[in-house]
């Protein structure tokens, strides 16, 4: 199929500096153009985007990722035309619609009807498009009773759904999302995401920022991953995820010497001696997506020989434990014989935590006496993902992990009927 | 039926376009000005506007009064002060209509260019977020004044009945002359709403050196008032020949057409100018707000 987008040696460069509110006074360039001073060095120079080639065929969902300042949302400024490019160009078969926020434009004095007539204008509808679509938008956004309102008297719920929608209901063949959906609450996010889904399947072109890796992987059929100005990778959104987070995932804290951590109560304190954490991979990472596992590794080294017994105690953000794994209430992983030193190794797999920071206390000692108590000993990121694949993730908010359920309805008539799900 | 059998579906009945609608590249050197684009965003153009007016008047507890006062207050300071107290001549018009009919296009002319001057760093938010042809930020700016102006307007209806001043055919030529004063605030306005961008303490600058421009011009006193061979000086700036011209329209006098003569080439170069130094900042206005 013919592209829509082709973009081809992309690239941006700016001046250090620029990005933050940078000018200079009137006073300051005179002063320099009467002392002869010249322009900056070069090396004050970044490239935000360099060499970024790609098409773009219509019906692609495309997911954009990459940490924060890797070029992701200059990429979007350039394709809607918000920034000129430094080098490279771009060719567009179809209108684009931006939405790098929602409620651009909106004015706290103007009512929802002003609002949206006047967010519509600026997001580039016509006003018979508007007209058109108005009670739809209004419908959406649930805020019929108060569209003569002024915006300043909504609930920050109220304006953010009428701000999204607006942009919802954009006909551009080419629409460009960036990270909209961070805001608002639980239920306002399925709606846009909802929204979002009806977009993509219907035909239109769509480049989708976010950090919500679950949400790109629920939405987009395909993903660019953006490194350091570069495309790193083009292609599946799984695939382009796990590298991604790979990445992200820095080895350098998967692992932590325990011989620096002082005041720590217990007999042998010292035992423990480095703590690390391997993905399911087996490399060294310090994040884990949702649903995945790990595996803790303890290296120590005891003056005497003693049968080892580990507590391991995960606690969340809040420094609440979730739950603890301890040889001495689960026999079955009893050690039995009677070592001074070496490495143990702990498998924990699919854990149901919701996306946060965890924090591990360890606890190593014999049968009935802690001989080393490390608290915090090391700490890990859980990753969102789309773990009932539904295009969202449980959030953080509604719990402290996350189960899978099946749901049936038992009809108040005498057939009972059952309503879970068949895998078939 | 399946989602990606929708999309697919979807899909084919697109059909795309055999040329691309746009094509995004660095620009350089001259840039076009691009006046179709700006057509094509003309709705958006009409928004902005209504949208100053609206906030500005929801804002003031005055409302659409103080489009009136903005005028009409120095007019009662000065016919008090030059009128009745200096004696200013005034060409044999009564000094508070004289005053007024010089009061009204100034007041517009300064207006729409403050307005204008900073109207591109007060729309960072829209800048930053969505692409329309720049320049409709300071057009919007200069048309909200000119509603301003058409209210101020109704009183100098008022004035002239008030003091029997007959209006005849010359007051067709207002409409040129208002045409020609919004081209020339929208000259300046675009030149200063480019530059604010990059040099900030234009901002401050700008009201001051409007302040003087006021007496560098003839609306408190009539050109008559320099010396004949003086007059050329005054007829350099380009608001002369249209502030005078206000009067010749209203007060049916001769046109002092050298002086219009130039400010309509003046304000031509002026649009070319500003549009060229605009365009030229326009690229960095993403990357510098």
């Amino acid at each position: 199929m013919r592209p829509i987008i082709h973009v081809e040696n992309l690239s941006k460069q700016y001046q250090i500096g620029m990005r933050e509110a940078y000018y200079e006074t009137l006073r300051e360039s005179l002063m320099k153009a009467l002392s002869g001073q010249r322009k900056r060095a070069p090396e004050e120079f970044i490239w935000a985007l360099r060499e970024v080639s790609f098409d773009a065929t219509p019906g692609d969902v495309i997911g954009v990722i990459g940490r924060n300042g890797a070029g992701k949302s200059t990429l979007l400024k350039v394709l809607s035309r918000i920034t000129e490019p430094t080098t490279g160009r771009i060719d567009l078969y179809g209108r684009i619609g931006s939405l790098l926020e929602v409620g651009t434009g909106f004015h706290p004095e103007l009512t929802g009807r002003e609002n949206i007539l006047l967010n519509g204008a600026i997001l580039g509808m016509r006003r018979a498009e508007i007209l058109r679509k108005f009670d739809e938008i209004v419908a959406f956004a649930e805020v019929e009773k108060f569209i003569d309102t002024p915006v300043k008297r909504y609930s920050s719920g109220m304006y953010l759904r009428l701000a999204f929608a607006v942009a919802a209901f954009l006909e551009s063949e080419i629409l460009l999302v960036d990270e909209v959906l961070a805001v608002g609450d639980a239920s306002f996010q399925k709606k846009c995401l909802g929204k979002m889904r009806d977009v993509s399947h219907s035909g239109r072109t769509v480049f989708f920022v976010s950090h919500n890796m679950a949400a790109v992987e629920g939405l987009c059929n395909r993903c660019l991953f953006i490194k350091d100005g570069r495309l790193a990778g083009d292609g599946s959104p799984h695939e382009l995820i796990t590298k991604y987070l790979a990445a992200e995932a820095v080895p350098e804290n998967a692992s932590r010497d325990l011989t620096q951590h002082v005041g720590r109560p217990g007999k042998m304190s010292g035992l423990m001696e480095k703590v690390s954490l391997r993905s399911q991979d087996g490399l060294a990472a310090s994040a884990i997506r949702m649903g995945e596992g790990f595996s803790l590794y303890l290296d120590f080294a005891g003056t005497r020989r003693f049968r080892p017994n580990i507590n391991i105690t995960v606690k969340n953000y809040f420094g609440v434990p979730v739950f603890t794994i301890s040889t001495r209430v689960q026999k079955q992983y009893q050690i039995t014989e009677a070592i001074a030193s070496g490495t143990l190794v702990c498998h924990l797999r699919d854990l149901p935590l919701l996306e946060g920071t965890y924090s591990i206390d360890l606890f190593l000692g014999e049968e009935y006496a802690n001989l080393d108590i490390v608290y915090d000993a090391i700490s890990f990121e859980v990753l969102p993902a789309d773990v009932f694949d539904s295009g969202q993730t449980p959030l953080s908010s509604e719990g402290t992990i996350f189960w899978p359920a099946e749901i049936e309805i038992i009809p108040a008539a005498e057939t009972v009927t059952s309503a879970s799900p068949s895998r078939a | 039926m399946s989602a990606p059998a929708i999309a697919s579906e979807a899909a084919s009945g697109l059909s795309l376009p055999e040329r691309p609608l746009i094509t995004i590249a660095p620009s350089r050197g001259w840039v076009a000005l691009d006046l179709a684009d700006i057509w094509a965003h003309r709705e958006l153009l009409y928004f902005l506007t209504w949208r100053d007016i609206k906030i500005r008047y929801k804002q003031t507890a005055l409302g659409a009064i103080w489009a009136l006062i903005q005028p009409l207050f120095p007019m009662l300071i000065f016919t008090l002060f030059f009128g009745r107290l200096a004696k200013m001549p005034s060409d044999g018009i009564p000094y508070s209509v004289f005053a007024y009919a010089a009061l009204l296009p100034w007041t517009y002319f300064a207006s729409a260019v403050g307005n204008s001057s900073t109207s591109v760093i007060g729309s960072s938010n829209l800048i930053t977020r969505v692409y329309f042809p720049r320049m409709i930020i300071p057009a919007a700016g200069v048309l909200a004044a000119l509603v301003d102006f058409a209210i101020a307007f109704a009183l100098l209806g008022g004035l002239m009945l008030w003091y029997r001043i007959p209006v005849t055919m010359s007051a067709l030529m207002l409409l040129p002359l208002i045409a020609l004063v919004t081209l020339l605030s929208l000259g300046f306005g675009l030149l200063l709403a480019g530059l604010t961008v990059k040099y900030r303490d234009l901002r401050h600058a700008l009201p001051f050196l409007i302040q003087l421009w006021m007496f560098a011009t003839p609306v408190i006193y009539p050109a008559s008032l320099v010396p004949v061979k003086w007059r050329w000086v005054l007829s350099l700036n380009p608001l002369t020949g249209v502030i005078e011209g206000f009067r010749s329209a209203l007060f049916t006098r001769s046109f002092e057409w050298n002086s219009l003569v130039f400010s309509v080439a003046f304000t031509f170069a002026m649009l070319v100018f500003a549009a060229y130094i605009f365009r030229r900042q326009e690229r960095v206005f993403a990357d510098l707000i």
